[in-house]
């Protein structure tokens, strides 16, 4: 018994040298990770242990964590209200929508590229269809705006040219989720179809070889060789999009919101972003905010299991 | 014979790709050669639809009204400024992390490793993240755009990979046995030879902060300190211009209808030189933008 007792410090003893010693010798890159680590703990670790006020009823003098606690109120409100259905829907059908539309287009435009021999076009193409990504949010929803506007719009100039009459797109709700989507594929497929065409480049060129030996035809060969090569990549960023799914991008939706398209574009980011900051009603916001974390938490998961069982890809 | 069908399926086929390659050229293409002419063109051509395939009525009177708008200049301004600090802090951040993180024999590698994994899948969101910003007093303050983002985890994750692919560890060796530590060796070796690392990282940041309006629309209540993007905002998408006197007269209703068009012009133009900084930019770095995706795609 004693033995032990005197052991078990001494044990210790050694293994906080070692974990000593071996801080001395990386000292200089613990410095090197001390400023992002501060910077990431407060203003990420900080906000997540604050998520809590999603359960307090927040009272500005009191603070951050000494509000009165409230359990789940905030939560069953949201859930009563009628907000809880239009906007779990509207965030869900557009999402939805817009992983249906956008994710295949990159593949296949990679698919195309690849097997396109005139390298000068191909570079052309390349370096037309990156450059809308890099165009700012607010400036695609302006272009938007401008192209589709119904007095002077260039849309519009064509259809009265040919006849018909003017429509007022941003004022016809059924027509705004096709807006928003469509013009998101236009701004986003040639940069997402990068991570494509880079899997590609790792195909061995003697697979092609080898199957035209064997009478393969050009179609035949993406279909057979190229297009199972970027399964693997196409699969994990399919489960990192599902896992988004109620995550719709805050910025654009925000933009191209007005009151004739409410019914549709209030999605859960806007409608946390309209109760908290503009309405002041922070508790409430926050647990929605929090609801929506936590069933993309959930649906990442569920996807990433059903992946592995099926294709044995996953994220972890 | 074999032989012979497949030569004509396979000119189907490269017939069939260019023209479908053709179509997305033309389909991305066209609205941005439409904003430049129509940013060059008399406004009234640009508003009742004659401007389709080059400018009408050479003008620069739209360019001449966003130099006049202050606004405008103001703006631009301060986001040259968010970006540069921006960019610096986020060099000095993200670079020696990754690098510590790229070396085998850094023992918190793992420990690190997962401390920014978890925030790349859970978040405190929009709220939580105000009040922290709040209670520093940042609100208003250039700081609340600069300070929150200053690391991002996918970046890092970039650098890093690229600093385990390009420093080989018997570099490491050499230098140590001639007595360099780690600190002078990021700054004495591994940075001088990581010049395409750091072009990325200039650029995904970069233009991450030249885009940027959310966090500006959150914490900046100021004008005199919007960024370019907020003040876009008013004007491209919330039509704000500073033309609502009342109109009486017949003359009145003409100039205001002159100055209307004025208004839809200069929002061309202004488009266009919201982007110079990209554009200046894009074509110097094009293959650098895509060796990052590529580089991030592999993981380490």
């Amino acid at each position: 018994m004693t033995t032990r007792v005197l052991k078990q410090p001494k044990k210790n003893k050694t293994t906080q040298k070692k974990l000593l010693k071996s801080f001395k010798k990386n000292y200089a890159l613990w410095l090197f990770v001390l400023p992002g680590i501060v910077l990431t703990f407060i203003f990420s670790y900080v906000p997540l242990y604050g998520v809590q006020i999603a359960f307090r009823n927040f009272n500005p003098k009191l603070g951050f964590f000494s509000s009165q606690w409230v359990g789940l109120k905030h939560f069953i409100r949201f859930f009563d209200s009628p907000y809880f259905f239009m906007t779990i829907k509207n965030t869900f059908v557009l999402s939805f929508y817009s992983l249906v539309a956008g994710f295949p287009i990159p593949i296949l435009l990679a698919l195309l590229l690849n097997s396109f021999r005139h390298k000068r076009y191909r570079k052309v193409i390349q370096t037309v269809t990156y450059a809308p990504n890099f165009i700012s949010t607010v400036v695609m929803c302006g272009m938007l705006l401008l192209f589709l506007s119904p007095r002077v719009g260039v849309i519009n100039s064509v259809i009265t040219f040919f006849g018909g009459e003017a429509i007022n797109f941003m004022g016809e709700k059924s027509l705004w989720r096709h807006i928003y989507v469509w013009s998101g594929v236009w701004q986003g497929m040639g940069w997402s179809s990068v991570i494509y065409f880079a899997a590609l480049s790792s195909v061995s060129p003697e697979l092609h070889e080898a199957a035209r030996m064997d009478g393969a035809s050009k179609f035949q060969m993406v279909r057979y060789i190229d297009f199972p090569s970027i399964i693997p990549t196409a699969t994990i960023l399919l489960i990192l999009s599902c896992g988004s799914i109620l995550s719709v991008g805050f910025e654009k939706v925000f933009l191209l919101q007005n009151d004739l398209n409410l019914s549709v574009s209030q999605v859960i980011s806007t409608y946390v972003y309209k109760v908290g900051l503009i309405d002041n009603n922070i508790s409430y916001s926050s647990a929605i905010g929090l609801f929506n974390s936590g069933v993309n938490a959930l649906l990442l998961i569920a996807v990433n299991r059903i992946s592995k069982k099926l294709s044995g890809i996953s994220l972890w | 014979m074999k032989k012979t069908v497949h030569a004509r399926q396979d000119k189907i086929y490269d017939i069939t790709i260019f023209i479908i390659l053709s179509i997305i050229f033309l389909i991305v293409a066209y609205p941005l050669y439409f904003i430049v002419i129509s940013s060059v063109s008399n406004p009234e051509a640009v508003a009742s639809g004659q401007v389709f395939l080059y400018p009408i009525g050479l003008t620069l009177k739209g360019y001449g009204e966003v130099f006049k708008n202050n606004e405008v200049m103001t703006g631009f301004l301060n986001s040259l400024f968010y970006t540069f600090c921006g960019v610096l802090l986020n060099l000095t951040v993200t670079l020696p992390t990754a690098f510590a993180l790229s070396r085998d024999k850094f023992n918190g590698k793992k420990l690190v490793t997962i401390f920014y994994m978890i925030t790349m899948f859970v978040s405190g969101g929009m709220i939580p993240t105000y009040l922290v910003v709040k209670n520093l007093h940042l609100l208003d303050s250039m700081f609340a755009l600069i300070l929150p983002g200053a690391l991002g985890v996918y970046n890092m994750i970039v650098a890093r990979t690229f600093f385990k692919m390009n420093i080989s560890e018997e570099l490491y060796d050499a230098a140590a046995i001639d007595g360099c530590g780690d600190g002078k060796f990021f700054f004495r070796i591994a940075l001088p030879l990581s010049k395409a690392i750091i072009a990325i990282m200039v650029l995904y940041y970069g233009v991450g902060h030249w885009n940027s309006y959310f966090s500006a629309l959150l914490y900046i209540k100021s004008e005199a300190k919007f960024p370019l993007q907020l003040v876009l905002r008013s004007i491209l998408v919330q039509n704000e211009s500073h033309l609502k006197q009342a109109m009486t007269t017949a003359a009145q209703i003409k100039a205001m209808e002159e100055k209307r068009q004025l208004m839809e012009l200069m929002k061309y133009s202004l488009i266009i030189i919201s982007s110079i900084p990209v554009l200046v930019m894009y074509p110097f770095v094009q293959k650098h933008f895509v060796k990052g995706v590529m580089i991030g795609s592999i993981k380490g």
